[in-house]
Order: structure tokens, then sequence, then C-alpha cells
């Protein structure tokens, strides 16, 4: 299944609903230009629910980095909440967990933006 | 994946747990994904050759491309500080960590990853089998 990308605001919050797998090829591309768009237009607090995301390969845990690091050129902040065990334990592998802030739930992530 | 989505049921097939497959074939993809990325470079002409066996003492996948290979006592340790936020380099790392044995070895015209999972003893996993079933007649809730 490929990455279905649902965008809303809460408490000036741009939170991005991500659907699918986070894989080479299968909207990866999507979820970059979404974020590189979202900053360009003034976004500054940023959270990606992966809720629904079942599988992050390489590629996307490179995508995940990719938003990160682009966010933060325009000085805006990006987070993850809800991460299923394995996507959670290949940012651990990786410790990609020490790079991202991540929240166990969307109102303690919501609250950790300044 | 058609060989991620294969080298998951050889594993089933071969009686390992799920977690175990799950990773496994992660791997393969990611041995695969390389060999067409950054091996055949996307080049439609170049074959990328896939293999899975069970031995009955480990499952052993091979891939291999039609590239240029690359140095792969050379890699960039994903995990150092410096590294943590490219983009790429990880791929390789999760090779290992899902394989008892990753090994690559220079070809005449290319690349091969050789990636090996051991498998339990046949008498461990009937003992394991059976302790499975035991919990289920019984009606264990885990």
């Amino acid at each position: 299944m490929a990455l279905a990308i649902e965008t809303r605001e809460v408490n000036g919050v741009t939170i991005l609903d991500l659907d699918g797998r986070i894989t080479l090829g299968e909207g990866t591309v999507e979820l970059r230009y979404t974020v590189r768009d979202l900053v360009a237009d003034g976004a500054r607090k940023i959270l990606l629910n992966l809720a629904a995301v079942d599988y992050v390969d390489s590629s996307g845990l490179g995508e995940l980095v990719s938003a990160f690091t682009t966010a933060r050129s325009r000085n805006a902040e990006l987070k993850l909440v809800n991460l299923s065990g394995r996507v959670q334990k290949l940012l651990n592998l990786t410790r990609l967990s020490t790079v991202f802030d991540i929240h166990d739930n969307e109102a303690q992530a919501l609250a950790s933006f300044k | 994946m058609f060989v991620e989505a294969e080298a998951a049921e050889r594993c089933r097939q071969a009686g390992l747990d799920p977690e175990i497959c799950f990773y496994a074939a992660l791997a393969v993809r990611e041995a695969a994904l390389n060999a067409v990325l950054h091996g055949n470079v996307f080049d439609p002409a170049r074959i990328l050759r896939v293999s899975m066996r069970n031995s009955g003492s480990a499952l052993s996948f091979t891939i291999a491309d039609q590239g240029q290979g690359f140095d792969f006592s050379r890699l960039p340790d994903p995990l150092d500080p410096r590294n943590l936020e490219h983009r790429s380099g990880r791929g390789i790392f999760l090779m290992r960590f899902a394989m008892d044995e990753v090994h690559f070895q220079r070809l005449q015209t290319g690349m091969e990853v050789l990636l090996i999972k051991h498998l339990p003893f046949l008498a461990e996993r009937v003992i394991e089998e059976s302790f499975r079933a035991g919990r289920r007649s019984l009606g264990a809730s885990h």
C-alpha cells in the first residue's frame, strides 16, 4: 500500500496523518514535497502521526530524517507521534530516536511544542 | 516487492518466528533495492539475480547485480553521530541486524550479497511447536 497523507491543524500545529508504508517510491516523494511546501508556506510546528504506518524501510527512515532536516533548516520543529512497535524499534536500532522528538500520543505531542 | 514477500514466506515455511521473518524479509528487500539502485542503477538491461535456499540448518538468500560494485570494507557507520542525519546508509546496517551472516563478494560483472539466517535445530523446533500446541489446547491467552 502506498503512503496516503492527510493534513489537519490543531492549536497551531500542522499534523500529517500518514497511512501506509514509508518506503522507496511508495509515497516518500510526496512526504518530502508536503513537508517542504508546508515549511515554505510558513508552518513552524509539524507533527507526523505514524499511527497507521505499518512499515518503514531504510529509504523511509531516510525520508523521515530528510523531513526533519528540511523543517529545521527553516526554523520549524518536526516531531513524531504514535509509532508502532516495529517502527520504534527501527528508530532505536538506527539511533534516530536520538534525533527525533517522539511522543506516545497526540495530546502529549501537541503540548510539547513551544 | 516480490522478493521481500517470497523471503517472508520462505521464513514462515522454515518455522521461524514471525518477528524474525519480518526483519529477514526487510534485509532481503534492502539488498535487492541496493542492487537495483546502486548496482544496476535502474538500467533495465542489467539483471538482478535472486536465489533463496533452505539447507535445513540455514536459510540463505543471494542477491546479485551487474553493477560496478563497492568497497564494503569502508562503509560509513550510520550510528556515528556525524552520520545520523544522513538520508542514506542504513540498508546494510539493517541487513546485519536482521541476519546471522552477511557476506559480500565481487563478481566478474557486479556484486553479490549473501544473507544467512541460521535455523534452530529440528528438535528445538518440534519442542517449541509442541509447547505452542499445548498452550493452545489449554486455552492460554498468551
